[in-house]
């Protein structure tokens, strides 16, 4: 099957960046946004077109089969370490490129209504497109350089976007944090590439997943400080997949990012860029389990961890969004665990749940952003103390954030319910103790989600200083087919197309595990209802009472102060200050001293130099005299 | 009669070479142009001192040795009489011979 | 005639043409015209370079002449260019280019400033084109001397001092380099016969150990003041805080280039034994040289100054590549070398354009400029972006191709440096991003700013001219990677036995 077409997929977002973005302001705004709008519309069709030739050619006797439908030469270090720019199909890449171009093209939709009037309307566009381009070009990436290419490129498109609202300060500042620390994290993933490269010779993933093989033979068996040197670059690699995914301790970016217009939130820092770093252990997830089985292992960890953490924080936020965003750290913290507890073929359930959630979390997450895109539309703010019995005036918006709310909750049979219950029965069977921790979060993940949800839309109303009303169409219609995603998706035969090896999965349904999941998950949503769902002095009560754990979950648990700490007081106080002055003072000094010698000397000797004749034979008689004596001497 | 037998080489070299530090320190130490104009001559006469004693110990048969010496007393007349223009010159200028005195020039 | 001496005639000409006319205005016609056709005769220098390569001219230099010029010393007027050389000329006429435009609004004695500014480029021509090493010194210096007059005279600030340290750590260098230079020349000829200035004979020879042990390292210093080497890169900040705009931009787009192609050029390449043995030393400082500039340019107020410290760090990314001595990374300085020259002139360029409207250079009292004049203020985040090393842009394939090609070396002493250095690429982003932020984004600071008019005609050709440059070159970097890889295994193969 011929799938030259896919190029298209590249170039028209790439094309649609150029117009919108050179044009300027000539362009009249409603045409920037319909402009891209309908090039998404048709990138989404040709996505979906792919996924349904790809998977309905029907299931070959080997499994589903990469595909590299076009392929150049980039750029060539050495013979072998050649950077192809090409796109590979396979059923990872496949279902990515459907997810994004589906959420981007929603995301598009809503933005014409939500960015409607905004000065940078062309701008945010243009950002859009270039956006996901790079995600595109990621996601179909035949090697891991091509990868790391476009890993910079949205990097770079998030920066763009989040520093969107370029004359507020904290958006710039935002933007700022985002780009470091990623950067940081990418320093890591840069020199994993190195390392790996350097020992296997290829970029390729073909050659370094191919575990029959020998490229990457070598570099498990040379160890370097305890660990195989596969072990190092895989972990470093992950270093910037954790970046990337705001696992802890990189996380402190994401939060921050809120400050981007909220379409952006949804379609960047939700649903697509932030799963990147999934998506790229899930693409290694051979060598990640064959060559270098140790890194799986701190991979779930971190990723418990981080989910637990987010998870804690998210129950004190204020601010909807920021509480969205810890929730969204929390889920990639569970694809996270559940990449880590995998086994590869048969027993790669967690590879497989672990992508399936990422599918549904992009559906329902990207809901929850736009749905709170839509409150804060309405009522100008962010923070749920502002909001309050919104459900009598967004009726619509209410309904689909219900829906999301019970999504994220696991409630049967949403999606969310599916793709979490396989991360939990992949956990239980891998370790027990993350499994307990998931199964916690889980209930802390209904908990936070719905009291957000009770807090926008039930409680009390504030004093509005006028009514707010439910959103336009073009924001409302997204609203309503991402929630008919998100309960749909659920039912999608996801173990039969994305599979570690290709071949479809035989999973069971686990009653001692969905049992416990749905009703820790119905229990946090009793509580929330509990607290939240009309005015009461409950939350003080609880919040005096674990008063230490909430103020510090409050701040976030200090991680930012520290980063601060070490950026400005160490790393600009410490070393960037001295260097500079060290540069002024010694190396310049050094050099400025040798000029100032150079003119006292001659200003010391100029006196030498006086006229006096009498003085110049006294200096050449003695000098002759010295001279003559010198000569008697050596003779 | 020979001189040669008589004065050794040895006392004419002292001799000159006695003259032409007092005619060198007559030069450094003195501040008078006149006083530095005879010390100079002195020198002059000690190096005439030495061609003709060494022409005539070292070289006998041969005359270099004292027709320079008459050289260099032409050209110390000559010398003499323009150092002596200058320091009228500079006496009725400045209207003293001192050197301390003469420094338009320096700096 | 050999068409590598239209590089100097055209210069040559222009010079003369401006002597003749009346008016500033005509002068800087004059000027334009002239540096265009340089722009023009590159291109098709190339063209033909990739037509003669085809048509299976396979010899190292391409365009070689060579004429007498003293005969009791050998000295010759010898020239050719190979993949390396012509690559640089490129860059250098794609600078001088931009550089004129830059300067399109210099009141004050134009007709010198414009004369200065093209002997300044016809002396780095000169230099990319010649064979022999005294011609070379020679251009070299050619190159060097108009730069005080042209700070001195046309600069700001305290010029006069900036000027006077710039010229003498450069003369300082030269004075190291000539020392290296007529060492090598006293050893061409260690079998006896006739000595030699000539570098592609002297490349044939060996030159005795001793010597290369001696002489490298007056060699490689020489050049690599120019190179802004640590510790001898202090001319760098004052010299291009004090520099009028045009000559910022050759001088760290041009200039500080010859360093590094000297070091590889001369030093490097004609006593490969010493290089082997000494290369730690220089590794240690170069190194230094790149964490040290990020670090430096942390902390700096002054937008030159940033952008110097920057050069020193990406400068020294160029001698570091080049002391890995392979393939790879000896590509990746060339890149490097043409990918700083291409953005750092931007920068300087449109560091003089905002200066020439705000009418300062420190950071902090400007604020917002995005919102004012947000032509140069998208041009500006380009060159940031560029100079962070954004894949798409020329830094990046620069910086990546230097990162694999130092990596090859498998001994810890080289990868710890490579690590280091590639940990330069964090810092670069912390303090581009700092200077876009506070410079660019956020509220405008002074009132007076929304009075601001954003880029005139020729400040846009000058600064489109060296984005699409860097866009060329980060979007299809196979050709120039090829056109620079090509000369580099025989040489390399000459300096690793």
């Amino acid at each position: 099957m011929d799938y030259a077409y896919t190029l298209w997929i590249l170039t028209l977002p790439v094309a649609m960046f150029l117009t919108i973005g050179l044009s300027g302001d000539r362009l009249k705004s409603n045409a920037a946004g319909i402009l891209g709008t309908a090039g998404l519309a048709v990138i989404a069709a040709l996505s979906w077109f792919t996924a349904f030739s790809y998977f309905g050619s029907g299931l070959p006797e080997s499994g589903f089969q990469p595909v590299i439908a076009a392929q150049t030469t980039w750029l060539a270090f050495t013979e072998t370490l050649v950077i192809h720019l090409g796109i590979l199909l396979d059923p990872l890449s496949v279902m990515m490129l459907v997810v994004i171009t589906t959420v981007s093209l929603m995301v598009h939709i809503y933005s014409l209504g939500y960015m409607h009037g905004e000065r940078g309307y062309n701008r945010y566009y243009a950002f859009l497109s270039l956006f996901t381009f790079s995600m595109l070009g990621l996601v179909v990436a035949t090697n891991i350089f091509q990868m790391y290419i476009f890993w910079e490129l949205v990097g770079v498109s998030s920066y763009l976007l989040i520093g969107f609202y370029y004359e507020k300060p904290s958006a710039v500042a935002a933007a700022k944090k985002a780009f470091i620390v990623t950067r940081f994290a990418d320093l890591g993933f840069l020199i994993g590439i190195l390392l790996l490269s350097f020992n296997t010779g290829t970029f390729d993933f073909a050659a370094l997943n191919d575990m029959s093989g020998s490229a990457i033979a070598q570099p498990v068996t040379t160890v370097f400080m305890g660990l195989s040197v596969s072990t190092w670059a895989m972990l470093l690699i992950f270093m910037g997949g954790a970046g990337k995914s705001a696992m802890f301790p990189l996380h402190i970016w994401l939060p921050d990012a809120m400050e981007g217009p909220t379409p952006v939130s949804a379609l960047i820092h939700a649903a697509t860029m932030v799963v990147a770093g999934v998506y790229l252990v899930a693409r290694l997830f051979p060598v990640y389990h064959f060559a270098a089985p140790d890194s799986l292992e701190v991979i779930a960890w971190v990723g418990s961890f981080t989910s637990l953490f987010a998870a804690v924080i998210a129950c004190t936020q204020l601010d909807i969004k920021r509480v969205l965003a810890f929730s969204t750290l929390s889920q990639i913290g569970y694809m996270m665990v559940a990449l880590g507890v995998s086994g590869y073929g048969d027993e790669g359930v967690g590879y497989m749940a672990s992508l399936f959630h990422l599918f549904t979390h992009a559906f329902f997450k990207a809901l929850l952003f736009l749905g709170a895109g839509s409150v804060i539309h309405a009522v100008h703010s962010n923070l749920m103390t502002d909001m309050g019995g919104l459900r009598k005036y967004m009726p619509l918006t209410h309904l689909t954030f219900l829906i999301a709310c019970l999504t994220i909750a696991g409630v049967p049979p949403l999606s969310g319910f599916f793709s979490k219950d396989e991360i939990l029965v992949a956990a239980f069977e891998h370790n027990k103790v993350i499994f307990a921790v998931q199964w916690f979060v889980a209930g802390l993940t209904a908990f936070y989600m719905f009291r957000l949800y009770f807090n926008i839309f039930w409680n009390s109303d504030p004093h509005y200083h006028h009514t707010p009303h439910e959103s336009p169409p073009t924001m409302t219609g997204p609203l309503l087919f991402l929630a008919a995603a998100s309960v749909l998706a659920g039912f999608v035969p996801f173990h039969d197309f994305v599979t570690t090896d290709g071949k479809p999965l035989e999973t069971e349904f686990h009653t001692l595990v969905a049992v416990p999941s749905v009703l820790i998950g119905l229990a946090g949503i009793a509580l929330a209802w509990w607290m939240y769902a009309r005015k009461n002095s409950r939350p003080e009560s609880v919040a005096q009472t674990l008063h230490g754990l909430y103020s510090a979950a409050f701040r976030k648990f200090y991680i930012d102060e520290l980063y601060l700490f070490i950026t400005h007081q160490l790393i600009f106080r410490f070393i960037s200050r001295p260097v500079a002055w060290f540069d002024r003072h010694i190396v310049d000094g050094t050099m400025n001293l040798i000029g100032n010698t150079t003119v006292s000397v001659s200003v010391a000797i100029k006196k030498m130099q006086s006229g006096e004749l009498q003085w110049y034979i006294w200096y050449f008689t003695s000098g002759v005299l010295v001279l003559t004596l010198i000569l008697l001497y050596l003779n | 009669m020979n001189l040669q037998s008589e004065i050794p080489l040895e006392y004419m070299i002292v001799l000159s070479t006695a003259v032409f530090f007092i005619g060198l320190v007559g030069v450094v130490i003195r501040r008078n142009l006149i006083t530095m104009l005879m010390g100079i001559e002195l020198m002059l006469n000690a190096v005439n001192i030495n061609f003709v004693a060494f022409n005539h110990y070292l070289f006998p048969h041969r005359l270099e040795g004292h027709f320079f010496a008459l050289i260099v007393m032409a050209i110390a007349a000559a010398e003499a009489a323009v150092a002596i223009a200058l320091i009228i010159n500079i006496y009725r200028k400045f209207s003293t011979v001192s050197v301390d005195d003469v420094d338009e020039l320096k700096y | 005639m050999n068409p590598l001496l239209y590089l100097l005639i055209i210069p040559g000409l222009t010079v003369a043409g401006i002597t003749l006319v009346k008016d500033m205005k005509q002068v800087r016609l004059v000027a334009a015209v002239g540096m265009s056709l340089q722009l023009l005769w590159s291109f098709v220098l190339l063209y033909w370079f990739y037509q003669l390569r085809a048509a299976g001219h396979t010899e190292e230099m391409l365009f070689v002449s060579s004429t007498t010029w003293y005969e009791a010393f050998n000295i010759q007027y010898k020239f050719g260019v190979d993949g390396v050389s012509m690559a640089m000329i490129l860059l250098t006429s794609i600078v001088t280019f931009a550089g004129i435009f830059a300067s399109w609004q210099v009141a004050v004695l134009t007709r010198e400033f414009f004369i200065s500014l093209i002997i300044l480029a016809g002396g780095v021509f000169g230099f990319f084109i010649s064979l022999d090493l005294f011609t070379m010194f020679l251009f070299y210096e050619v190159a060097v001397i108009p730069m005080y007059l042209l700070i001195g005279i046309w600069g700001s600030g305290p010029k006069e001092y900036s000027a006077m340290k710039l010229t003498l750590m450069l003369m300082g260098g030269s004075a190291l380099l000539m020392v290296g230079l007529l060492g090598i020349y006293f050893n061409s000829a260690p079998d006896g016969g006739p000595l030699t200035f000539d570098l592609t004979e002297i490349a044939r020879i060996h030159i005795p150990r001793d010597a290369q042990l001696f002489f490298f390292p007056f060699t490689f210093v020489g050049f690599g003041i120019l190179g802004a080497l640590f510790p001898f890169h202090t001319w760098s900040p004052d010299g291009h805080a004090s520099a009028p705009t045009a000559v910022s931009m050759l001088h760290a787009g041009v200039l500080m280039k010859l360093g590094g192609y000297g070091c590889f050029r001369v030093a490097m390449y004609l006593m490969p034994e010493a290089a082997h043995e000494l290369a730690w030393i220089f590794l240690i400082l170069t190194t230094i040289s790149v964490v040290y500039g990020a670090f430096g340019a942390i902390w700096q107020k002054d937008l030159k100054y940033i952008n110097a410290y920057s050069s020193v760090s990406h400068c020294g990314l160029v001698l570091f590549a080049l002391l890995m001595m392979n393939e790879t990374a000896t590509t990746g300085a060339i890149l490097q070398m043409i990918s700083h020259g291409l953005m750092t002139a931007l920068f300087f360029a449109l560091i003089g354009m905002i200066y020439g409207r705000t009418h300062t250079r420190m950071i902090h009292e400007m604020g917002g400029l995005m919102k004012v004049i947000p032509f140069l203020s998208v041009v500006y985040v380009i060159a940031g972006l560029a100079s962070l090393g954004l894949p798409g842009l020329s830094g990046f394939v620069a910086e990546m191709t230097i990162f694999v090609g130092s990596f090859q070396h498998t001994d810890t002493f080289h990868r710890v440096a490579t690590l280091v250095a590639a940990s330069s690429i964090v810092i670069t982003a912390v303090y581009i991003l700092r200077v876009v932020g506070v410079l660019l984004l956020g509220p405008v600071k002074n009132e007076h700013f929304h009075e601001l008019k954003d880029a005139l005609w020729f400040e846009k050709l000058s600064g489109v001219t060296l984005v699409v440059s860097i866009a060329a070159i980060g979007l299809a970097p196979l050709w120039l990677s090829n056109l620079i890889r090509e000369p580099l295994g025989q040489m390399l193969h000459h300096l690793i036995n």
